[in-house]
């Protein structure tokens, strides 16, 4: 896997002819770098814990425009910057972020638009911290690198929240037609660079709102619905016709839309199969995958029930099972949702968590219990068929395995029981088997992914691609949309042939 | 958006709803099954596909009026329209030429069975239909199914029935008047599937069940359908809905489908006292 990548040359010589204009020049002259070391990074406002975690009103405030200048003002806009190399869809960082430092927050939000469609969405949910912050250069030398994610942030709000949005022109129409199944963030990606490439592209999805995971999986309090929809509404303003309701494999095959004049396909169908433990007792009532809990929830709208039709269990004492994002996120949803007690059971310890920082931060602040080295071996009903308990057996950390995270032993007779009434088991999802099962030829990978060449995410069939979860398994939304870039361009370059 | 060609009332309770939908139309089969919302606000109500006209593009369901977005569902009209009208969801039944086939059918389930029961006439087998009706005036269909079978029987507890016996029971009368049957259908409430797989049982006949766990997206991504078939977990959804109802953990089912009867009476209550003060 290609998660981290070389710049380009082409993209290298952009970058230094940014950086060699005068007012950039004018810009890094005016404020010495060691008055810049100086400025400490600056705070995300967040909403009392006690206050959000009893609602779904966004967690972070977002950053003033008196802090993000002075964020800005940290950068050092090196002249080799790291930070573009740590971002998958390769943003110019060093731009946009001196923008923010001029004050032209509207210009900088387009400076992003330029290669991310949904900067609004990626200033909130992506792991900066591994990626584009991981390297910041600052970071190496004072210890705290810029706060790239917050400022992308701050200035999509600010170009929405001013109606500013600006959409580029679209050259004429090349006649092509594309077809992107899936509207989750790859999908969103390839259809809006392709819109702006001049092909006529249409999204086919299996819900009825589009989002794909940022609607059905990721809550309201870290991504507020009117947030994504506003970046979808950018994207159809590109010309994209969205088809909800439409399943492809079972609406129509890829065949029939091949019949109907699509000239080339993208399929982002994402990771729609749960995985389970297969301990006993998984289908006791009460038990959840988190894609079914996040989903009532998020997608259905469970925490406005009976307003809202779709209900959802309240647990007294919920447990979620797993340690990374999706588990946070089912976690804290549980709290707002009334829980006394809202624990997360992860079997390694806290430093192999794969959540991000802030999250885990979000989740203790709010009340939520952490028990570690711990994993379920059997759930316990009542009559009703109903979890009333589960055991548990006690983990120590061995080896390192595979994934170079030291791998959890069972301790031998460590066995407990916990009375729980509520439980999500949050332990990763399998690709969505339904395009593999309709589309013949189309070659499967490990663990039932779409194979692709990583280069171009090109998949065994002339004219058909593919990338997220669907060829990954379970990764994030930025890697989603770079995949989504990467077949974006070469879907263009495959149309002009 | 999808919309409504026809809504009607067949009997107390259950409704027919016939929906302009011309690609689920194209692609459906017998056994599939349509998820659609009846407004915004709605549940994702999965129902069965019961006939469709390919020409005309619209697919038919019967649905039984159990909770809030049926009884929407059920007020809405010819003309309306439903936000969201999905499928053809599931795997199509398996259809071929097995012998004779006894197709065992109630309720909601008398429809379901009726495009299995045309599919299995055309495959060439000899189709024995048995329908179930709590009493006379709740039978709906009866013609229809009557006319597409073989040999066809009713089983009521209506004082004008010559038998009183439930469909498990009259099953078990039928299979032996019959002689052979190669394989038995059996669709409509849980009970009515898993008593009928259990009647079959002593006679080693295979018996394919419709299954109908609730259901939130209806294509495999939630697992909110996961039923235990042979001591391994399915999802109905794109496993099924068919299964071998000798395999089916039915305890499991029961107990799963009535995981939010208070949540439902609730959303019902206070859905009626917003809707008719």
């Amino acid at each position: 896997m290609t998660d981290k990548k070389e710049i380009p040359a082409e993209l290298k010589e952009r970058l230094k002819s940014e950086f060699d204009k005068d007012w950039r020049r004018d810009l890094r002259k005016s404020v010495p770098v060691k008055e810049r070391m100086k400025v400490p990074r600056q705070k995300m406002p967040e909403r009392e814990a006690d206050e959000r975690n009893k609602d779904f009103r966004e967690v972070n405030r977002g950053l003033g425009p008196e802090a993000a200048v002075l964020e800005a003002r940290r950068c050092l806009d090196c002249a080799n910057p790291q930070c573009v190399a740590g971002c998958p869809v390769a943003i110019d960082i060093p731009s946009f972020v001196k923008l923010v430092e001029k004050g032209e927050f509207i210009a900088s939000a387009r400076k992003i638009k330029e290669t991310n469609a949904l900067p609004a969405i990626c200033g909130r949910v992506c792991p900066q911290e591994t990626q584009c912050e991981e390297v910041c250069n600052l970071g190496k030398v004072a210890g705290t690198p810029v706060a790239i994610g917050n400022l992308e942030r701050f200035v999509s709000d600010r170009e929405r929240l001013e109606g500013e949005v600006f959409v580029p022109d679209i050259p004429p129409l090349t006649g092509n037609k594309v077809a992107v199944i899936g509207a989750g963030p790859a999908g969103l990606t390839v259809a809006g660079e392709l819109a702006k490439k001049g092909h006529k592209v249409t999204i086919f999805e299996a819900l009825h709102i589009a989002g794909g995971v940022l609607v059905y999986g990721i809550p309201e309090f870290r991504l507020p619905k009117s947030i994504l929809r506003a970046e979808v509404d950018y994207v159809k303003k590109l010309g994209v016709e969205l088809r909800t309701s439409f399943v492809v494999g079972k609406t129509a095959t890829l065949d029939d839309l091949r019949n109907e004049g699509y000239g080339a396909f993208f399929i982002g169908t994402g990771a729609g199969l749960p995985n389970f433990m297969k301990v006993p007792g998984e289908n006791l009532v009460g038990v959840y995958s988190a894609n079914e809990y996040l989903t009532r929830v998020n997608l259905m709208r469970a925490y406005e029930f009976p307003e809202f039709d779709t209900p959802v269990f309240l647990g007294k004492k919920a447990v979620v099972i797993g340690g990374g994002n999706v588990a946070m996120d089912s976690v804290r949803t549980a709290k707002r949702l009334g829980a006394e007690k809202a624990i997360i059971i992860y079997r390694r310890s806290r430093t192999e968590m794969p959540a991000r920082t802030e999250e885990v931060k979000h989740g203790e602040e709010e009340g939520i219990e952490f028990h570690f080295l711990t994993t379920p071996i059997r759930y316990l009903g009542d009559e009703a068929g109903r979890v009333r308990a589960m055991e548990c057996l006690r983990m120590e950390l061995g080896e390192p395995d595979a994934s170079g995270r030291r791998r959890p032993v069972p301790l031998e007779g460590s066995e407990f029981t916990m009375e729980v009434d509520l439980v999500v088991v949050a332990v990763g999802q399998s690709p969505n088997p339904l395009i593999l099962q309709t589309t013949p030829d189309l070659k499967a990978g490990k663990w039932g992914t779409v194979e692709v060449d990583w280069s171009t995410m090109a998949t065994s069939l002339p004219g058909v691609y593919a990338g997220g979860d669907i060829i990954r398994g379970g990764a994030t939304v930025i890697l989603a949309m770079g995949d989504g870039r990467t077949a974006a361009a070469e879907i263009d370059r495959y149309l002009k042939k | 958006m999808a919309r409504i060609l026809r809504r009607e009332r067949l009997v107390p309770n259950v409704h027919l709803i016939e929906v302009h939908a011309p690609e689920v139309a194209k692609k459906c089969g017998p056994g599939q099954f349509v998820i659609l919302m009846p407004d915004d606000k709605g549940e994702r109500v999965p129902l069965s596909i019961a006939d469709w006209d390919r020409e005309r593009g619209s697919v038919v369901s019967v649905f039984m009026v159990v909770g809030t977005s049926t009884q929407k569902l059920s007020l809405l009209n010819a003309g309306d329209e439903v936000p969201v009208y999905v499928g053809p969801l599931g795997k199509p039944s398996e259809v071929r030429n097995f012998g004779t086939v006894l197709c065992a059918g109630g309720c909601f389930g008398i429809a379901a069975i009726h495009p299995i029961v045309r599919a299995l006439k055309a495959a060439g087998n000899r189709v024995v239909t048995l329908l179930d009706a709590k009493a006379g005036y709740l039978l709906y269909w009866e013609d229809r199914i009557r006319g597409l079978s073989d040999r066809h029987y009713v089983s009521s507890r209506d004082p004008m029935f010559p038998t009183k016996d439930y469909i498990s029971r009259r099953l078990v009368e039928v299979i032996r008047e019959e002689g052979r049957i190669d394989r038995v259908v059996a669709i409509g409430c849980t009970y009515l599937m898993s008593s009928c797989s259990e009647a079959t049982r002593p006679f080693g006949i295979p018996t394919v069940v419709s299954l109908n766990p609730i259901m939130v997206d209806g294509t495999g991504m939630c697992g909110a359908c996961r039923v235990t078939v042979g001591g391994k977990t399915k999802f109905a959804c794109v496993d099924g809905p068919d299964f071998d109802g000798h395999a089916v953990d039915w305890q499991e089912l029961f107990s799963r489908r009535k995981s939010y009867f208070d949540d439902e009476i609730r959303s019902l209550c206070d859905w009626e006292g917003r809707t008719f003060p």
